[in-house]
């Protein structure tokens, strides 16, 4: 998206001071730390370890596709697909291990297949936007907009309208909200699952540490970081970010480039789908008040990156989803209206932008 | 000779090519109109436009912006801000005692007032904070729609005057074959004698403000200047044009635009929700694209949204009577909004 | 008789550089001023100081030695103040007589009540001007993308001359012309001159200085290094001025 460019670029000199440009730095990680802070005071249970166990595990989702959203912001993109692909992944791992269940075909198997298709579905909205952008020029924010329809009514056809695709095995659940340690304090301590002694209803009195989703998150990170990070797939998408023709003119296969950038983005949200299957046992559709999509290119911006691409950090984007998923879970544990999360977050949105705008130059 | 032929078939291709979204508007029809009984009728073509009216505003807004070179994700929940806004007014005022009619004209007043101040913050955002369009008008979005979910409480209005429904969905001119015409009011003539609705209130409604814009955009200095911000938009602020300002005032008029689509969606359907147009971003962007506006601004007319709109409202009616699923539309929308792009970017002549 | 329009001790930083580093200048009605330099050297800055584009971070501007509140190229504009920028800023999107008129299009009363755009009177005008510069621009109503590098130019400086300025500023104004539109457009600032309008031409082509120019300033690094009357001076000692190998101020 290309933003006017105001007359008068004059920046403040008082962010040239050395407290200023540390500030402005990595004001969302204080900004993170100031709002845990408050919530600690005015939220019952914030400040616990099992607190920022469930954000974390509730923000599994939004990470991946903040990972996504990352990748094509630096590029300059935008890929406003992601929540619907995830959708359209979710549904079609449920609708196969649906289908195929019917079959009599046994548990382990279809969860493996469902997982697959879910997985490799994805790539084929990623593939086309890729193309759509790289090779027929067409603006991102087009490509992925069409993208967004398209998944979006596949998706719809697959749970026959507004229906959630249930009749899952019901291990999933468990998998996907399961724990790698449980602990009856003083009684017993397991691994993976919980002891048999204890039914469900009192699975609260356990003391439950690093969910199964940690693992996943964990990896994707590293692997991802690494990749933008380290690697050379990951220098050439800065350089394509900050200057396309100069990206071209050094050799670089940029078309070729965009298209992959765009498969890891619908890639990730496929896998962000059937995670979403893992944990709520059921295929959803993604709703339009959702907005996925917006969330995880908010989340990216706050963690620093800029839309006009060359710029962005994964652990940047994982600042700006906890920014987020703290917000929204310590204004509810405060008793704050839910909707008040909405302005909330508008507000720290646009603060985000516009103390980045006061720091020109500092990634 | 050959050559002239040649050149009076590039012509005629060029011509097509050029309205090309009118062409498909005209073949879609068709095509419905061929396979469904019916539906080359008068009253479908007023239920896509009773249906569209929002649409057709809020791509009116969408445009605005977009000719700058801007977008808009706000539309959508500042429609359902004001939907919230004027069913709650008129409740309200409705309660105070005020005849239906004064409390109905109240509340659009005030709405319309109160829906310019989301497009102001974008606009000043935009223009003098240099906040991303994208994420000035998303913020803007989950201000809007927490604002209108508090001061719903979760509960949609009710007990508005009945009369808003009687304007929202009646119409302009009635005609009883044989006996006489009434406008705006609906003669009273007994059950079974056929009464011909002609133009929805609505869509007059919105017309008249589309073309007052539409006349904004092509005829006068603040249009022209629009156009040439989305341009180039150091040329313009180097021409003196007072860019902010202009940046400002675009986003009010979106916000303006959502607002009286908010307006008609609580005089259609009386009532009032915070999501009420959260589906419709799609369909307001798409339109603008498919009536050939560029992304990038600079380009765009209202004429051509509209077509647009109609192209999607077309084809949402026209699956609807089929009953084919709506969610069809969906990724019909989407394939046609990647093929208008690809389409101009193969023929660069179809650009206008 | 003194300048029409004066700096005295501007300088424009960008973040951490110093592009116009105090630079005192000035030009007399029907004088032609040059200002020359190498890439970077930061001409083009001083002139968007003079037009309005950037706020100087220090010095003033004096306009009939009256010194002028700056603060957009609006104010410039209505001082009589027209700039052909290097980078031609025309909006492509719109024909060729919108952008002559951009910013000040003229209107017309419609049904008496509302002021629209007056297409028909601007594109005479434009007509007319484009004319005095002898440069073929087939229709006025095709936009400016379909137009070459020097048509546009043309349309660039048409847009600056049509307006009775008093100062007219140019950056690299024949940088994209052929031989023949480089000779008009030296033609047309020598009959400018005549008129009393005082003129800032940036140039790297040392022959269009020597033809036209009266005054020759030499800007290294931001800095104003060397004023030299052209009649006093040598295409020989400028170059050695703007690469640095001779420093002497007179
Ligand atoms: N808007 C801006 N922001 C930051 N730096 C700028 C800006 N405009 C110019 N500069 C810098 O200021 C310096 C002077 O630039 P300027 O354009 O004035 O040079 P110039 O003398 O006109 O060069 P040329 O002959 O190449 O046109 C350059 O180093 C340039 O990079
Ligand atoms: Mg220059």
């Amino acid at each position: 998206m290309p933003r006017p460019q105001m007359p008068h670029d004059t920046p403040t000199p008082f962010v040239q001071t050395r407290t200023g440009k540390l500030l402005g730095r990595h004001w969302a990680l204080f900004f993170l730390l100031g709002m845990m802070a408050i919530f600690a005071f005015t939220g019952p249970g914030f400040f616990e370890v099992v607190n920022f166990q469930n954000i974390i595990h509730l923000a599994t989702i939004s990470i991946l596709l903040a990972v996504a959203e990352t990748f094509v912001i630096i590029t300059g993109g935008i890929d406003l697909s992601v929540g619907f692909v995830m959708g359209l992944s979710s549904t079609l791992a449920a609708r196969i291990m649906v289908t195929l269940g019917s079959t009599g075909m046994g548990e382990p198997m279809l969860i493996v297949l469902g997982t697959l298709a879910g997985l490799l579905v994805a790539f084929i909205p990623g593939f086309i936007s890729g193309t759509l952008v790289a090779r027929f020029k067409v603006p991102p924010f087009i490509a992925t907009l069409g993208m967004w329809g398209i998944c979006n009514g596949i998706t719809l056809h697959l749970c026959d309208g507004f229906l959630p695709i249930a009749g899952l095995p019901s291990v999933l659940p468990r998998l996907g909200n399961g724990y790698l340690f449980y602990i009856h304090k003083g009684q017993s301590f397991t691994l993976f699952k919980k002891p048999d002694y204890i039914p469900d209803e009192r699975v609260r009195e356990l003391i439950r540490l690093v969910p199964f989703s940690f693992i996943l998150i964990a990896a994707v990170v590293l692997v991802f970081w690494y990749i933008l990070h380290k690697s050379k797939f990951g220098q050439h998408t800065y350089a394509i970010g900050g200057n396309i023709d100069a990206a071209i003119r050094a050799g670089i296969d940029v078309d070729r480039h965009l298209v992959k950038i765009y498969m890891l983005s619908a890639f990730l949200a496929g896998l962000a789908g059937v995670f979403n299957v893992f944990q709520t046992g059921i295929g959803n559709y993604t709703t339009f008040s959702s907005m996925y999509e917006l969330f995880a290119v908010a989340a990216v911006v706050i963690g620093g990156a800029s839309l006009l691409g060359g710029k962005g950090r994964i652990v940047g984007s994982m600042v700006g989803v906890l920014v987020l998923a703290v917000l929204k879970n310590g204004l509810a544990i405060s008793g704050v209206q839910p909707f008040v999360r909405y302005i909330a977050v508008g507000v720290l949105l646009t603060l985000a932008v516009i103390i980045d705008q006061l720091f020109p130059d500092l990634f | 000779m050959n050559t002239l032929v040649a050149q009076r078939k590039r012509n005629t291709l060029g011509t097509i090519g050029r309205n090309w979204v009118l062409v498909f508007l005209v073949l879609e029809f068709g095509y419905f109109a061929i396979l469904t009984r019916g539906f080359a009728s008068l009253n479908i073509v007023q239920m896509i436009l009773f249906y569209g009216t929002e649409a057709f505003l809020l791509a009116t807004a969408e445009l605005f912006v977009i000719i700058t070179g801007g977008i808009d994700l706000s539309v959508g929940y500042v429609l359902g801000f004001a939907t919230v806004i004027s069913s709650k007014l008129m409740v309200v005022f409705a309660s105070r005692g005020l005849s239906p009619l004064g409390a109905i004209v109240t509340s659009i007043l005030i709405t319309l007032c109160v829906g310019l101040i989301p497009g102001f913050v974008n606009g000043v955002l935009v223009a003098k904070l240099r906040v991303p369009p994208f994420i000035a008008t998303f913020s803007m979005l989950g201000v809007c729609q927490g604002v209108s979910e508090l001061l719903m409480q979760g509960i949609p209005a009710k007990n508005l005057p009945p009369l808003a429904g009687t304007i929202g969905n009646g119409h302009f001119l009635y005609i009883v074959p044989g006996s006489g015409i009434s406008f705006m009011q609906r003669p009273d003539v007994a059950r079974g004698v056929r009464v011909i609705e002609i133009i929805p209130n609505a869509v007059v409604f919105a017309l008249v403000f589309i073309a007052i814009f539409a006349f904004i955009l092509t005829k006068t200095r603040f249009g022209q200047h629009i156009y040439a911000i989305g341009g180039n938009i150091d040329a313009a602020s180097r021409a003196g044009i007072d860019v902010k300002k202009h940046i400002i005032g675009v986003y009010m008029i979106s916000s303006f635009f959502a607002s009286l689509a908010g307006i008609i969606y609580v005089m259609k359907y009386i009532t009032g929700k915070a999501d009420a147009g959260a589906a419709s971003l799609l369909d307001a962007i798409a339109a603008v694209v498919i009536g050939g506006a560029s992304m990038f601004g600079g380009s765009g007319t209202v004429w051509r949204t509209i077509l647009g709109c109609l192209v999607i409202a077309t084809l949402e009616t026209g699956l609807r009577m089929r009953g084919t699923p709506t969610f069809d539309k969906y990724i019909l929308v989407g394939v046609i909004l990647i093929f208008t792009v690809v389409i101009e970017r193969f023929f660069p002549d179809f650009k206008r | 008789m003194g300048y029409i329009i004066e700096t005295r001790g501007i300088t424009k930083r960008f973040g951490g550089l110093t592009a116009v580093d105090n630079v005192s200048m000035g030009v007399n009605a029907g004088e032609v001023v040059a200002i020359l330099g190498d890439n970077g050297a930061g001409k083009s800055t001083l002139i968007k100081m003079i037009s309005g584009v950037h706020k100087p971070d220090e010095g003033a501007i004096l306009l009939d030695g009256k010194p002028m509140k700056l603060e957009s190229p609006m104010d410039a504009l209505a001082n009589g103040i027209e700039t052909i920028y290097q980078d031609l800023a025309l909006a492509e999107n719109l024909n060729v007589s919108s952008n002559i008129f951009l910013g000040r299009e003229k209107t017309k009363r419609s049904l008496g009540m509302f002021n629209v755009l007056d297409h028909e009177y601007m594109q005479q005008e434009s007509r007319s001007v484009l004319d005095r510069l002898e440069i073929e621009i087939p229709s006025l109503k095709n936009t400016i993308r379909t137009l070459s590098g020097g048509q546009r130019q043309a349309v660039a400086i048409s847009r600056s001359i049509y307006w009775q300025a008093k100062v007219l500023i140019m950056d690299e104004p024949t940088a994209a012309l052929g031989i023949a539109e480089q000779k008009k457009v030296l033609d047309l600032v020598k009959s400018l001159k005549t008129q009393g309008i005082g003129i800032i031409i940036i140039s790297h082509q040392m022959y269009d200085v020597f033809e036209v120019a009266d005054r020759i300033i030499v800007m290294r690094r931001g800095q104003n290094v060397a004023t030299r009357l052209v009649s006093e001076t040598t295409p020989d000692e400028i170059v050695g001025l703007i690469v640095g190998s001779e420093t002497v101020k007179r």
